[in-house]
């Protein structure tokens, strides 16, 4: 198919609107980062700073406990990725290979999921997390990523279950294994790349997360980075706009680096889990 | 797939229950345990104990015992101005975000989905706002919407477009405002689902029409919209509720300011149950919106899906 020079052109101009639009933000936030004081005051802000600085990152780091909100968001995000991986693995392979009224049940928890009033979930679960002495603490934390990021990884893990072909584990099965040993020493393997896809995929989603964190974490020695980045927003909404930046552009590194990694594969498993279901 | 039950067969008759395809038996049970547990107890389990919230006084933090009051905060919900205002805000958001969203990302997975040079980096680029935290994103576009230190104004004050305003601030430009975040932010997975839909769209079909002089246009709607329709209402009925669900961005952007015109529903029911403990109220709020949101949702969907069943 041929498309004229016009046309072209125009799609060009668009996508360059695209990327701009998309762009600037982050750049903006990078861009602000590195400004000094002076040009921060300044009526008339540039895209590139004058005069660069790593002045607001230290002082970020002064401001806040950015150190420790850092590990406590890798404790539950990792925490989160590998039990929400764990929990997940044996339940989309169910739903994958058996076609019934399990299935159908799975599946559909997955979409209806999806549309969770998180209004509804917070208050109960805050009363149970208090009951259970889980508030204000890590643990209730993961406990609450994991029951989140399970729909997502059960449709993404089912996908790559569909993509791990029949006949091998049928072969074993002739060979006198049972489920379970089938499902750890000849899927697994095979599901490996998928797992991990997954697993990082709850990562970041863990990370990202603010609302439950909000909510549930009391003390700023608990608080994840999320909670602890509002921090630098004052009561009045003023805010110290430098070591904010700083702050912000940190704590977005860690997703971007994992969401590098995965990128195609978050994609192409989006896409395995809607081919049947 | 008959194979896979027939390789079964063996344990099947070896755990004791009869009949293959028949559901799941005891292996498959003991394989779904671990994720069916912490699914009842942290959500089935909550849900239906927010239900029963909704109709008792509960409170943070008092010492006398919770009653039953049967329907009496929804009566008060009733004649609550504020959370109706809210509501409607609510739906002002949703609507405005959901709707420019969707049209975007099309323009941009139709553009992606050509050949075209620099496609890398925009793909890469059309999934940073999805790998970003909310609260990064939301303290990102106070940045830009900064009155004096912001991108937006000194862009305003270069072409000459008079001062700027202070956006977030501003009683008649803070919920556009926080409207043009909602659809930068969103951006991404739609954009990721209409491009899956549309490299299933059968490109034979595509060439055909194109010999038999289609131009663009028509080749879009009697090609491309029928195959990714699909694909397109699913995403756009999510994106609704993820939208009306929205929280941290506008937590982070406004707090619901000024005067609570960004004060979306789910900040106004954060607010009535944790600043304010009124946990029963909230409850109640939360109920509300869960079901007027699935009706409008059925509506939307029943009027868009004639005919086809898929979930």
């Amino acid at each position: 198919m041929r498309t004229s020079t016009g046309a072209r052109v125009g799609q060009y101009a668009a996508l360059l609107a695209y990327l701009v639009f998309l762009a600037f933000p982050f750049l903006w936030l990078v861009s602000t980062a590195f400004k000094p004081p002076r040009e921060l005051g300044s009526l008339h802000p540039t895209w590139i700073p004058e005069d660069p600085t790593l002045d607001n990152f230290r002082q970020a780091f002064d401001e806040q406990p950015l150190l420790h909100a850092a590990l406590n968001s890798l404790l539950a995000a990792l925490g989160a990725a590998v039990l929400a991986v764990l929990i997940a693995t044996p339940t989309a392979y169910v739903m994958a290979r058996h076609r019934g009224r399990f299935a159908k049940a799975a599946t559909g928890w997955v979409v209806v999921s999806q549309a969770f009033p998180f209004v509804l979930l917070i208050i109960p679960l805050f009363l149970v997390l208090k009951n259970l002495r889980l508030i204000n603490s890590v643990p209730g934390l993961v406990m609450v990523y994991v029951v989140w990021s399970l729909p997502f990884a059960l449709w993404m893990l089912a996908g790559y279950v569909r993509a791990v072909p029949a006949e091998l584990e049928e072969a074993a099965a002739v060979d006198g294994a049972g489920r379970l040993r089938i499902l750890v020493s000849v899927t697994a393997p095979l599901l490996a790349p998928g797992i991990v896809a997954t697993a990082l995929f709850a990562f970041i989603t863990a990370w990202n997360e603010f609302f439950f964190a909000l909510v549930l974490l009391k003390s700023p020695e608990k608080q994840t980075l999320p909670v602890i980045l509002t921090h630098f927003i004052g009561a009045e909404g003023v805010a110290d706009l430098g070591p904010l930046a700083a702050a912000a552009f940190l704590a977005t590194l860690p997703s971007l680096l994992v969401f590098a990694l995965i990128q195609r594969r978050i994609t192409g498993g989006m896409l395995a889990g809607a081919v049947k279901s | 797939m008959t194979s896979v039950t027939e390789s079964r067969r063996p344990a099947v008759r070896a755990s004791g229950t009869g009949r293959p395809g028949r559901g799941p038996d005891h292996g498959a049970w003991f394989l779904v345990l671990p994720a069916l547990i912490p699914i009842l107890v942290l959500s089935v389990g909550p849900l239906l104990y927010g239900i029963l919230l909704a109709f008792t006084d509960a409170q943070s933090g008092r010492t006398e015992p919770t009653r039953w009051i049967g329907t009496l905060n929804f009566q008060d919900l009733l004649h609550d101005t504020l959370f109706w205002d809210s509501f409607r805000i609510g739906l002002v958001w949703a609507i405005g975000v959901t709707v420019p969203q969707f049209l975007l990302a099309l323009g941009l997975a139709l553009l992606l989905n050509q050949n075209l040079r620099l496609r890398w980096l925009a793909r890469a680029l059309a999934i940073v706002p999805w790998a970003m935290p909310e609260v990064v994103v939301g303290i990102m576009w106070r940045l830009v919407y900064n009155a004096d230190a912001g991108i937006l104004n000194e862009t305003l004050r270069d072409l000459g477009l008079g001062n700027g305003h202070d956006w977030l601030s501003g009683l008649a430009t803070a919920l556009p405002a926080v409207i043009v975040v909602g659809v930068w932010a969103g951006m991404p997975q739609t954009t990721v689902a209409l491009l899956a839909g549309l490299q299933n769209t059968p490109r034979e079909l595509h060439e055909a029409a194109a010999v038999d002089g289609a131009g663009a246009w028509r080749r879009f709607r009697t090609v491309t919209w029928p195959a990714l329709r699909p694909v397109a209402l699913a995403i756009t009925a999510l994106n609704l509720i993820w939208n009306f669900n929205s929280f941290a961005l506008v937590y982070v952007l406004t707090s619901g300011g000024p005067g609570g015109r960004t004060r979306l529903p789910m900040l106004f029911a954060y607010e009535e149950a944790f600043r304010y403990g009124q946990f029963g109220y909230a409850a109640a709020m939360g109920c509300v919106m869960v079901a007027l949101v699935s009706v409008l949702l059925a509506v939307f969907l029943a009027g868009r899906l004639k005919g086809g069943d898929e979930a």
